[in-house]
């Protein structure tokens, strides 16, 4: 599975993906709580100290910021003109640094360990009836089946376009969803089928 | 929870993210239309509240680890910090309430009704958290964040049509879901 | 042995079998009939997939109805599609999945894991998506996920329904060396030669019970007549 995750072997690659989801949760909350441009700016040096420990150069840090720049440029324009260009500059900083301490969670934590998080994050919710093995079970399934269904949208949209009709959302949308739905009978008979 | 519930809760996060992998389509009228914010108002209008909601979130807690499964593919921590992560957060409530008011009926409602509850819960409660999020982080004034939000709306509406038509169909095709 | 008793079942609205009575003994058992035949529905009865609407079925004084989670420990069933029945991302950890659920310890798993992977040639591929091998793999890994688990018998739905020659002759090959009882749901007559037993089915009543040769007379015949 294609996965965001760029392998390394620095300090952060190896911190459990716990910590650094706390840490990320903790560094959010205060940049919205503190409120002060003076913050932003010393977490956005210590964020790009990260960078440079996991091992990752500027072009990472651009590759992070450059999917947001429109949305950068629309929130500063209409601070321009709602409300003040100097609170456009922080709100933009406040933003960028969000963005690159997210993102360094994704680039240095393989999404199975984070998933793996996620199902031992649950295992206190057994005691509230929460069954976490088909939690396990529906990730496995999902992680499964994401191919299964691209080549399923692929082969609808080719049928589709022999008929002229790729641009029609209903006619692309409604098959692909039967054949999905028609699976999941047998699909579910072969997981009884094997005990579970 | 049945065996076919956890199957059927997972081939739909699976089919959101097949969606997302459709280009956008430019609708005539000059509106950008993706397919995948059209599975979240599926979810909802076929599976009902529970596993439609469910299914949306199972799709973004693997978007969250790290899959780049958003259209465009976009994933991970950061997309849920963005402008947009009000929306993302948004989704899954929406497909609740759309499942909520479907369920409400035996069958399939009445076109009209049908296209109501894809609006309400896929436009209504979604832009209520979605827009509120997004004047937060942008600092913007309430009204403003909803007027950058608005262009969203078109497509947003037409979407919903859309997913009312197919959620009737299958409702009619496949009764014992 | 698998007995049924005065079996009737309905399913989804539909009556797909009457009155059905059968004990099947015999190591090699073929199930054939025209689509919408109820095969496929009789198939699903012998490991309680379905359960009777009328009459029971019974796996060694086992009944379904009852006693589900045992039959179906004892009872392996392969689907016509292995793309519906292979459920985990990678090849291992699909194989592991029936072991799981039977809560066999980790050190015993692995074991029965690699042995049941590296008779099918499956073991250098453990580590690799379940979803980039051919047809022809995938099948022998929804095979493998079924008989790691041990069963004593093994039902088929169609296993060579949707594969080429080659692969076809492959799972033919892994059908004819399996030591367990097996009863196979097919069209495919080449495989069935030599078996016990074939049973034919139409519109959801028995048309012929015998060995291969008279029974697929009977098949073809009535196939020409209708």
């Amino acid at each position: 599975m294609l996965d965001l995750y760029i392998p390394g072997q620095s300090a952060l690659h190896r911190l459990a993906p716990g910590w650094k989801i706390l840490g990320l949760l903790l560094a959010g909350s205060l940049l919205f709580a503190l409120d002060q441009i003076g913050f932003s700016l010393l977490l956005g040096a210590f964020t790009l100290g990260l960078y440079a420990l996991a091992g990752f150069g500027p072009h990472q840090v651009w590759t992070q910021l450059r999917p947001a720049l429109w949305v950068f440029a629309l929130i500063f324009l209409a601070q321009v003109l709602f409300v003040d260009w100097r609170v456009g500059i922080f709100v933009i900083i406040r933003f960028a640094v969000l963005l690159l301490l997210a993102g360094l969670l994704t680039l240095t934590t393989r999404s199975s360990e984070i998933l793996d998080g996620f199902e031992k994050g649950m295992a206190p919710l057994r005691r509230f009836g929460v069954q976490t093995e088909k939690v396990s079970l529906a990730i496995s399934l999902t992680l499964r089946f994401i191919p299964v269904l691209a080549a399923v949208v692929q082969e609808v949209r080719e049928a589709q376009r022999t008929r002229g009709l790729e641009r029609n959302l209903v006619a692309l949308a409604l098959p692909s969803l039967i054949r999905t739905l028609r699976m999941s009978e047998e699909i579910s008979d072969a997981i009884d089928a094997r005990g579970f | 929870m049945k065996t076919k519930d956890i199957v059927l809760i997972s081939l739909f996060a699976a089919l959101t993210a097949a969606l997302g992998l459709i280009p956008q389509i430019m609708l005539p009228i000059g509106v950008p239309i993706t397919a995948q914010s059209m599975g979240v108002m599926l979810a909802g209008a076929v599976l009902g509240a529970k596993r439609g909601s469910l299914a949306i979130v199972l799709f973004l807690g693997l978007v969250a680890a790290g899959l780049p499964l958003l259209s465009g593919g976009r994933g991970g921590a950061a997309v849920f910090f963005g402008a947009s992560g009000g929306f993302l957060i948004g989704f899954p409530i929406g497909a609740f309430v759309i499942g909520f008011l479907f369920d409400r009926h035996r069958g399939k409602p009445p076109m009209l009704m049908s296209i109501l509850y894809v609006l309400v819960g896929g436009i209504g409660v979604v832009y209520l958290i979605g827009v509120p999020w997004l004047a937060e982080v942008a600092a913007l004034p309430l009204e403003k964040a909803f007027i950058g939000s608005a262009g969203f709306l078109p497509g947003d509406a037409i979407k919903a049509i859309l997913a009312a038509i197919v959620a009737r169909a299958v409702r009619r095709a496949l009764p014992a879901l | 042995m698998i007995e049924l008793e005065t079996v009737s079942l309905s399913y989804e609205g539909r009556s797909v079998l009457h009155d059905i009575s059968l004990t099947l003994t015999e190591r090699r058992i073929a199930i054939v009939g025209s689509n919408g035949s109820g095969k496929s529905n009789f198939a699903r009865l012998l490991n309680g997939l379905r359960l009777p609407t009328e009459g029971r079925v019974r796996v060694d004084g086992l009944d379904t109805r009852s006693a589900g989670r045992e039959v179906r420990r004892k009872v392996g069933f392969v689907f016509q599609n292995p793309d519906n029945q292979i459920v985990f991302p990678l090849v291992s950890e699909d194989v592991a999945f029936g072991l799981k659920n039977q809560r066999v310890a980790p050190a015993e798993r692995d074991r029965l894991v690699k042995e049941i992977l590296t008779h099918y040639d499956l073991w250098s591929l453990r580590d690799h998506p379940s979803h980039n091998l051919s047809g022809g793999q995938k099948q022998l890994l929804a095979i493998a996920g079924v008989l790691v688990m041990q069963p004593d018998y093994v039902v088929m739905d169609e296993p060579t329904t949707l594969l080429d020659l080659r692969n076809k002759l492959r799972i033919e090959r892994a059908i004819a060396a399996l030591a367990q009882t097996t009863i196979v749901v097919t069209h495919d007559l080449d495989l069935i030669s030599d078996f016990d037993r074939v049973i034919v089915f139409d519109r959801g009543r028995i048309l012929a019970d015998d060995c291969p040769g008279p029974a697929l007379r009977r098949y073809v015949g009535a196939m020409q007549d209708a």
